[in-house]
């Protein structure tokens, strides 16, 4: 029923259509389709593993057993209704969480499929070199699934708050990266010399070194992942996004699985562009995020604020805010993470839309890295309704600042810092940002008299043409919009 | 450096030049200035022929006085050069705030030397970016290059945009912008406005980018002769040059219906740039407006403070634009002249007690003319040409700080190269701006290495793992050009789509279940469930986003 000809035939269709969902996402109006055609791709894949699951090795249909069969529709349903729960559940803010918690599930599948098939007898070749070629892979597979699991958490409950944001800096830790990753690539070498599974048990020498090994790649990704803040985590989540693709393609190696090998490398491919993306878009290398540790080397961000800019700030009221704006002919919201924090999309969406019915032209800039999620600003203020075509990445939009009435930034501080352009002492020197001061006048709603993310003073606080609006942005917006 | 200790009067009084009908001072910069705690002082009636009463002034919180007191305050801020009269009732060591131009005016100066006088020429102010808000050169080029199209078009007896009437339809007006400085610009935009079809010349080839940014056409003559001089002016050029030019315009002059010449030099006579015999070459019913007329016109004939029509070619020479929109000139000189004096107070956020002469100030010092009972020598000029560096903005008109200046044909004898005409678009240095690129040799040391990396393990690694390697290799590649496409705005969907189908690994979960219930199944059925929750989890959420995004 099921020969290999078309098992081979449906992987390939499957891939093709996972192709075509990736590329569906680069328009809005295709994205709809991507999605479904990926849907497609994964139900084709299921359910011919699945007849080829019930059937022998002929082709004809032949149950292997009831409990395997109720083990295996268990696990598909109860992970399809925790999986649907939680995509109906998830608030929008909260999505860089959902993402996060969701590559630890690959990397945490990948190190269970990797030691299930250390135990399955029909994985050990006779032959010795496919038999080294066999353990090697699932050596790497487990070790980067185990990376990405932990990793995927730490960062989980970093977005969560439930872990700080602030860098965990151990003394020696590039020394002790160092010392656990030789260890992990090190111990392999026993590993592939240990008696097989069939001749020493379950728990002979090459299963413990195994899960020695796991456990030291769990610990690498926890270790990682702490040493990187907050402000960085668009990054991190990104090159999980790509671990979580590369664990998945190295599970298709020990399985010989070839659609499991395309589909891990698109995701691997992916999770590394948005890398590359956000990095260019804080004007730093992958190798400084990852071991850098913000500001660390050199000067720290408590040195920074030294040379503090000069002037004063100046406050405006709420009044006074929406009389500017009932004045302006074309207005620009510059939304950072300090909206989603303060859940103030809704608002913002209403105050745009009043603005609108005075005939005031309202856009929305949106630099790369704003936010906790590569496009995070973008499904928010989708979310609270605003209109994508109204919504502007940073390279279209920078040249129209000159030509604005006012500015509202609302949470977002880093992005907006004209240093990044023109101080090389500061840390973000040359970071590509938003050139906000370059408008008449410029608003910024802030919650408190701090810093950003990054610890830095923010010369555009005392810029001439600045005005500061403090409070909750929610309440602000929320008022605002009142006062139209 | 000099203080004033006491409470400063800032005055203004009325202009009394022919045809003047601004104010130095608009009631709005008179509230502003009395904000920063100076006392404002307008002689009465002074503002009438901007149409600003008395009473706004009043209102402003500013003094009515007679023209005597208004000429003895601290400050004086004043449009037009005063008049020796004028000068004469300036109080000693006063400061005077106006346009001056001490080489049109050689009496001028002594007599402000004698009163020690300190005088600031607004016209002397520095090009630099910090001093664009103080410019009033720009502010006025602008309103001058607007006005200019205004009377034009009033002058001309036809449509300027195309017309389409039951009767027939009509060409747009063709309008010839020499010179593309602030007031060219200005007229660009604003023929372009009325629908005209615009060409501009200048022989700066930075020029270029804003003229066709404005969507009019740059001229150019069949020479090659970069044309940026110090502080973005034009420099003389040679004399090949200008008769090509010349050519141009004959050619020019056959085809459009309406001339705008902006080439002015501030001190010196303008360039004559269009001759009797240009005159000649165009149709009757055309119209020239020559905005240098003050200092003899770019055309030949002009008549400056008249309109004349020279066989059928109208010439308007007016002199007195920016009057003819007193209210809004007046406004932006206010403006400017409010950031000049916060300048003084050194910067906005001082108020009055501050206010002070800073002879280290580098926008302040070159303007200021006489000081101290002296004339003071020009300052040391390091002023770039603001042109020069590669801009990346299109829209870069509005800060373009030098009026236009086209070349004076008096001093035309400077080298005589005539070059070849190279390449007509041998672009400024513009394009530079590309990433570094990596250096080559080092990406092929990587490159070979990778390649003999594989070639190593094509010989010992079993067939069955090079076939998988393959598919691996170029689905990497795949998904490389896939995703780069992929919008900015849908890369949050993206990670949860790439969530959903890297959970595909549910397969393999699958595969590891047997009949038994083994360990090996066990753990494989735990894979099936975690992977199961990213396939359901990760599809369902990008449905749920993917629905938000709509349109406006």
């Amino acid at each position: 029923m099921a020969s290999q000809g078309i098992i081979t035939v449906a992987y390939l269709v499957a891939g093709v259509l996972f192709i075509r969902s990736l590329g569906g996402l680069s328009k809005q109006e295709t994205a709809g389709g991507g999605n479904l055609s990926g849907m497609l791709g994964m139900g084709l894949a299921v359910i011919v593993t699945l007849v080829r699951w019930l059937s022998d090795d002929s082709g004809a249909l032949a149950v292997p057993g009831a409990s395997g069969l109720g083990l295996l529709g268990g696990a598909i349903v109860v992970g399809a209704t925790v999986g649907s729960v939680l995509a109906q559940r998830v608030e929008m803010t909260g999505m860089p969480e959902l993402v996060a918690i969701l590559h630890s599930f690959v990397g945490l599948a990948a190190v269970l499929v990797g030691v299930s098939s250390y135990l399955s007898p029909h994985a050990h070749s006779t032959d010795d070199a496919e038999r080294i070629v066999h353990l090697v892979e699932l050596w790497v597979g487990v070790a980067v699934g185990a990376i990405t699991f932990t990793g995927s958490v730490i960062a989980w409950g970093k977005l969560r708050g439930s872990i700080s944001g602030r860098p965990l800096l151990l003394p020696a830790r590039h020394a002790l990266n160092a010392v656990v990753a030789l260890s992990i690539v090190g111990l392999c070498v026993p590993f592939l010399s240990a008696p097989s599974v069939a001749e020493a048990g379950s728990f002979g020498p090459g299963m413990i070194y195994l899960l020695v090994m796991t456990a030291l790649a769990a610990l690498l990704g926890v270790h990682l992942v702490m040493a990187i803040g907050g402000a960085d985590m668009p990054v991190v989540v990104s090159l999980l996004n790509s671990y979580s693709g590369w664990a998945a393609a190295s599970a298709g190696f020990v399985l010989s699985n070839d659609l499991l090998i395309v589909t891990g490398a698109l995701v691997g491919a992916s999770g590394t562009i948005l890398s590359i993306i956000m990095c260019r878009a804080m004007n730093r290398s992958i190798w400084n995020v990852v071991f850098g540790g913000f500001g660390t080397e050199g000067g720290t961000p408590a040195t920074a604020t030294a040379g503090a800019p000069a002037g004063e700030v100046l406050e405006l009221s709420v009044a006074e805010v929406a009389a500017k704006l009932k004045e302006a002919r074309s207005v620009i919201i510059v939304p950072g993470y300090g909206m989603a924090v303060a859940r103030a999309q809704g608002a913002v969406n209403d105050l745009a839309k009043k603005l609108k019915k005075l005939n005031v032209e309202v856009r929305f800039a949106i630099h790369p890295v704003a936010g906790r999620l590569p496009g995070h600003m973008n499904v928010l203020l989708a979310e609270a309704g605003v209109p994508y075509d109204t919504v502007h990445e940073m390279d279209e939009i920078n040249k129209d600042f000159p030509r604005t009435d006012v500015v509202l930034v609302i949470g977002a501080n880093d992005i907006v810092n004209p240093g990044a352009l023109d101080d090389k002492t500061s840390p973000i020197y040359g970071m590509p940002v938003l050139e906000v001061w370059k408008a008449r006048l410029v608003v910024v709603l802030k919650r408190g008299k701090g810093a950003g993310y990054a610890g830095i003073e923010n010369p555009l606080f005392f810029h001439e043409e600045t005005r500061m609006l403090y409070g909750d942005a929610k309440k602000s917006m929320d008022a605002l919009a009142a006062a139209m | 450096m000099s203080t004033w200790r006491c409470l400063i009067r800032i005055a203004a009084p009325k202009e009394t030049h022919e045809g003047e009908r601004r104010i130095a001072l608009s009631p709005e910069g008179a509230k502003k200035l009395r904000d920063k705690g100076f006392e404002i002082w307008i002689e009465r009636g002074a503002g009438e022929a901007a149409h600003y009463a008395d009473a706004l002034y009043e209102e402003a919180g500013a003094k009515l006085v007679s023209r005597e007191e208004a000429f003895g305050a601290e400050v004086v801020l004043k449009v037009r050069p005063p008049s020796e009269a004028e000068a004469r009732l300036l109080a000693e060591r006063a400061l005077l705030v106006s346009h001056l131009y001490p080489d049109r005016n050689p009496t001028l100066v002594p007599i402000l030397v004698e009163r020690r006088v300190t005088s600031l020429a607004l016209e002397r102010v520095p090009r630099v970016t910090r001093a664009q808000k103080m410019d009033v050169l720009s502010s006025m080029g602008n309103l001058l290059g607007y006005r200019a199209v205004i009377e034009a078009s009033t002058a001309f007896q036809g449509f300027f945009g195309a017309q389409v009437t039951a009767a027939g339809s009509s060409r747009p007006a063709r309008v010839l912008v020499i010179g593309a400085g602030v007031a060219g610009l200005a007229a660009i935009g604003a023929a372009r406005g009325l629908g005209a079809e615009v060409r501009a010349f200048d022989t700066r080839a930075a020029a270029r980018e804003q003229v066709e940014s404005l969507g009019a056409s740059f001229l150019e003559v069949d020479l090659k002769e970069a044309g940026e001089g110090q502080g973005g002016y034009a420099k003389v050029m040679s004399k090949e040059f200008i008769e090509a030019e010349m050519k141009l315009f004959r050619e020019q002059a056959a085809e459009v219906d309406v001339i705008i010449t902006t080439a002015l030099v501030p001190g010196t006579k303008a360039p004559v740039l269009v001759p009797k015999d240009v005159v000649a070459c165009l149709k009757p019913g055309s119209v020239i407006v020559d905005l240098a007329a003050e200092q003899g016109g770019n055309c030949e004939l002009t008549q400056p403070g008249k309109a004349i029509v020279h066989e059928g070619v109208t010439i308007l020479g007016y002199t007195d634009l920016p009057s003819r929109m007193a209210g809004t000139s007046s406004r932006l000189f206010s403006m400017n002249l409010v950031h000049l004096v916060n300048e003084l107070c050194g910067g906005p956020q001082n108020d009055a007690t501050r206010f002070s002469i800073d002879l280290d100030n580098d926008v302040v010092r070159p303007a200021l003319v006489t000081h101290e009972g002296a004339e003071l020598p020009p300052a040391p000029k390091k002023e770039p040409s603001p042109q020069a560096p590669a801009k990346t903005e299109t829209q870069a008109e509005a800060q373009k700080p030098a009026t236009k200046s086209e070349p004076p044909r008096a001093d035309a004898s400077t080298t005589g190269r005539s070059r070849p005409p190279p390449p007509l678009d041998a672009k400024p240095a513009q394009q530079n701006v590309t990433a570094p690129p990596t250096t080559p040799w080092t990406t092929t040391l990587v490159g070979t290495l990778i390649v003999a990396g594989l070639f190593v393990l094509g010989r010992f690694a079993p067939a069955d793992f090079l076939q998988h390697f393959t598919v691996f290799i170029l689905a990497c590649f795949v998904g490389w050009q896939v995703i780069w496409s992929v919008t900015p705005a849908l890369h949050t969907p993206l990670m949860s789509v790439t969530n959903a189908i890297s959970g595909i690994i549910v397969i393999g979960g699958m595969l590891q279940i047997s009949g038994a219930l083994d360990l090996a199944s066990g753990l494989g059925a735990a894979a099936v469930l975690f992977a199961a929750i990213n396939v359901a989890g990760g599809f369902f959420v990008t449905q749920r986003m993917l629905r938000m995004f709509r349109r406006q």
